[in-house]
């Protein structure tokens, strides 16, 4: 191999690091929009590295369903502690107590498109130009058009026919008053990349990405975990199972899978293997084609 | 699983809806099992819906709504796969003439270009377009898939015809690295897997090909450019009087000790410290993105760039440039735009067209000067202040700028620096 080539891993953190910085350049406020997922974890840890000495230069915001994890909560507020940053906390029950947003009704009903008013409203109000997140191309197809820096008008609307072009490695950041941007530093990466880089690294995730006992019940072929947001109908069987998450979203429509892999090592050899696609276990993107185009045309993350 | 020395190669597909394109690229991701079982279950689906016999390749790649309504691509979709031997971008563009701005922004990083000719109707003017957009970008590698060979018989005469069409024409291009491939998208031969049905043909199949071709030569390594993108300054503890340049590198090497100038002031100094987070090194190359200090304490700020004493680039305000034109509004003559070069930002004006080009004839115009949505052209342009610049074909990084409209924020052209 020749010396001076960097490997996949190495382009893909050196392009992350070069657009965490120009985002940086080139606004005045932005955040990171941090769910406590592994994709959001990476970017937090690669604006660390962009930055370092000096303490990096974003809050985290975190829209809150309500429904989450309690492990997640618990790993974002000791991240949020160690690294000294701000967080900025967008409560969807807030909104729906506020009556600015309505639960859903039926049988799977959850806080996932909810999310989208709390969000522009929690971008609006702290005056976020830039909001950064993990999105990945490769998670789907409405994602695989997506800009590093992306465009929202100021109703927050993704224009996905009328995309700034974007070409080599600058990036057009201007806006007016009241539109923003999202930012996509991971655009590149795919979810054997991320594992194969938070190993490299070291990085620490919440332990729900690890197999461990579980209560949980079948539901659209994906092991849901039981809390006490969830509505069990007659027919279902809580059962234990060893589980461990892919992608970790709301309590109530993130699905497991059946695993024994308990170490970072094991993860990536099974990702590795995967024969279904991660967001396979996502109830959000079971409800039709373009689930995920018509919530990010709205402002979805 | 060693995967730790494994390249990234970003590739770019330009062609219409007829000439297999989609099925090509769902082609290579299936034949190297990048494809899910759920992906194959709704595409297998969709294709019994639709009445196909099999799976239709194709819808792989779908897209948004419109896209699958129209069974069309109108903007750049990036795929993704990995052998075990490298991890590959795709960028699949549209090949309407109405998109070459979309083709443009898929070349603008690709380090290989593939080109489909149709088995049955050889070089026609999309060839010409695609080839030429490629050559313009300075992709270094150019592979043509004569696709669609199980509609010829597999004969070997007509894929020599093409071969030689193909040469005849680009002999006028300034490519380096051109291969031909005969395949067949739809039946997988010579894309992944080798076909038994074309013993006359001795070389690499298309993965074969992707997989080795050597793109260590892809970025300049010889003329060292740091533009600096921020300043790093923690004010704090042990780092009270840490001064750092953020930036990437966009050629060549930078050691520890080496002695730099910064433009565009010309002060000297010399590199105190190389780190990429916590990690202090001893040598960077482009495209590493790092953090560089200084042994003396100079101003220094964005848009500045780190260069050796004998190696400089041109500090240059009037400069001609090749640019395409990304936008539906015109170019207004003598209107302002907002220049981006590296991480520099100035105000430029278009002094003059030159002359504009036919991209299927390549011959130049120079009667109408119009600039319009997806015209090419090469321009004079002058900036309020000197940039630092080299040609494109010498670097990348150094060599392209974008222009902005300033009052609707957009980018408008996309231009290769002469």
């Amino acid at each position: 191999m020749n010396k001076y080539f960097l490997n996949f891993l190495d382009e893909l953190e050196s392009e992350a690091i070069y657009i965490l910085r120009e985002v940086w350049a080139q606004f005045e406020n932005p955040a990171i929009l941090f769910s406590g997922g592994k994709d959001s974890i990476v970017v937090t840890h690669l604006a660390r590295k962009a930055f370092y000495p000096a303490r990096m230069p974003f809050s985290l915001v975190h829209i809150d369903t309500g429904h989450n994890f309690p492990e997640t909560i618990q790993f974002r507020d000791d991240l949020v502690k160690d690294l000294g940053l701000k967080l900025i906390i967008g409560s969807v029950q807030e909104a729906i107590d506020d009556g600015r947003v309505a639960e859903e009704k039926g049988k799977n009903a959850t806080r996932n498109s909810l999310q989208i008013t709390t969000l522009l409203d929690t971008i609006e109000s702290n005056k976020i130009d830039c909001a950064i997140g993990g999105g990945r191309r490769d998670e789907e197809k409405a994602r695989a058009k997506e800009r590093f820096l992306s465009h929202r008008d100021d109703f927050g609307l993704w224009d996905p026919k009328n995309q700034r072009p974007e070409l080599w490695n600058l990036l057009n950041g201007k806006c007016f008053e009241g539109e923003h941007f999202r930012a996509f530093p991971i655009s590149n990466w795919t979810e054997l990349d991320i594992w194969n880089y938070i190993k490299r690294e070291n990085i620490s995730i919440p332990s729900l990405y690890f197999a461990h006992k579980r209560e949980v019940v079948l539901r659209n072929k994906s092991w849901i975990p039981v809390s006490q947001f969830l509505k069990l109908e007659d027919n279902e069987v809580v059962e234990v199972k060893k589980i461990r998450f892919r992608t970790l979203g709301d309590i109530t429509i993130t699905g497991g899978i059946e695993s024994e892999a308990n170490d970072l090592e094991k993860i990536v050899i099974e990702v590795a293997a995967m024969r279904y696609t991660e967001r396979g276990d996502r109830e959000d993107d079971k409800r039709g084609e373009t689930a995920m185009e018509d919530r990010k045309k709205k402002g979805y993350f | 699983m060693e995967i730790n020395n494994n390249q990234l190669l970003r590739f770019t597909t330009a062609g219409s809806v007829d000439d297999g394109k989609s099925t090509l690229i769902g082609r290579l991701l299936f034949d190297s099992k990048s494809i899910f079982e759920d992906q194959l279950e709704s595409v297998s689906a969709t294709s019994a819906k639709k009445g196909h016999q099999g799976i239709d390749l194709a819808l792989f790649t779908d897209g948004l709504r419109d896209e699958r309504a129209q069974g069309i691509t109108i903007d750049v979709a990036y795929r993704y796969f990995t052998t075990p031997k490298r991890k590959f971008i795709i960028a699949d563009t549209p090949g309407h003439i109405q998109y070459t701005r979309n083709m443009v922004t898929g070349a603008s990083t690709a380090n290989v270009a593939i080109i489909l000719i149709d088995a049955r109707k050889g070089v026609i003017e999309q060839t010409k377009r695609h080839a030429f957009i490629a050559s313009l970008l300075n992709i270094s590698h150019i592979i043509v898939c004569i696709n669609k060979m199980d509609l010829v018989d597999y004969s070997e005469e007509v894929f020599s015809k093409f071969v030689e069409e193909f040469e005849e024409f680009s002999s006028k291009l300034l490519v380096k690295d051109v291969r031909f491939i005969p395949i067949s998208a739809l039946l997988g031969d010579n894309v992944v897997n080798r076909s038994t049905r074309m013993n006359w043909y001795q070389g690499s199949t298309l993965l074969n090909a992707l997989e080795t071709l050597h793109i260590s030569s892809d970025i300049n390594k010889i003329d060292a450019r740091f533009p600096v993108q921020t300043l790093i300054r923690p004010q704090a503890g042990e780092y009270l009087d840490y001064r750092g340049y953020a930036g990437r590198i966009a050629g060549g090497i930078f050691r520890k000790g080496d002695e730099v100038v910064i433009l565009p002031s010309g002060f000297s100094s010399k590199i105190k410290s190389i780190q990429v987070g916590e990690k202090l090194l001893e040598e960077a190359y482009a495209p590493m993105s790092v953090a560089i200090t200084l042994e003396d304490n100079i101003d220094v700020s964005r848009g500045d760039m780190l260069v050796r004493k004998n190696n400089q680039p041109r500090l240059s305000q009037e400069f001609d440039v090749m640019l395409c034109w990304l936008n539906n509004m015109p170019a207004r003559p003598d209107a302002k735009y907002t220049i981006i070069h590296t991480s520099n930002e100035q105000r430029a004006i278009i002094m003059e067209v030159i002359y504009k080009i036919d991209i299927n004839t390549y011959n130049r115009e120079t009667e109408n000067k119009d600039l319009e949505m997806n015209d090419i052209a090469r321009i004079k342009i002058r900036t309020t202040r000197p940039l630092m610049i080299d040609s494109y074909r010498d670097n990348r990084n150094t060599g392209s700028i974008i222009l902005i409209n300033e009052n609707t924020n957009e980018t408008v052209a996309a231009g290769m620096i002469v």
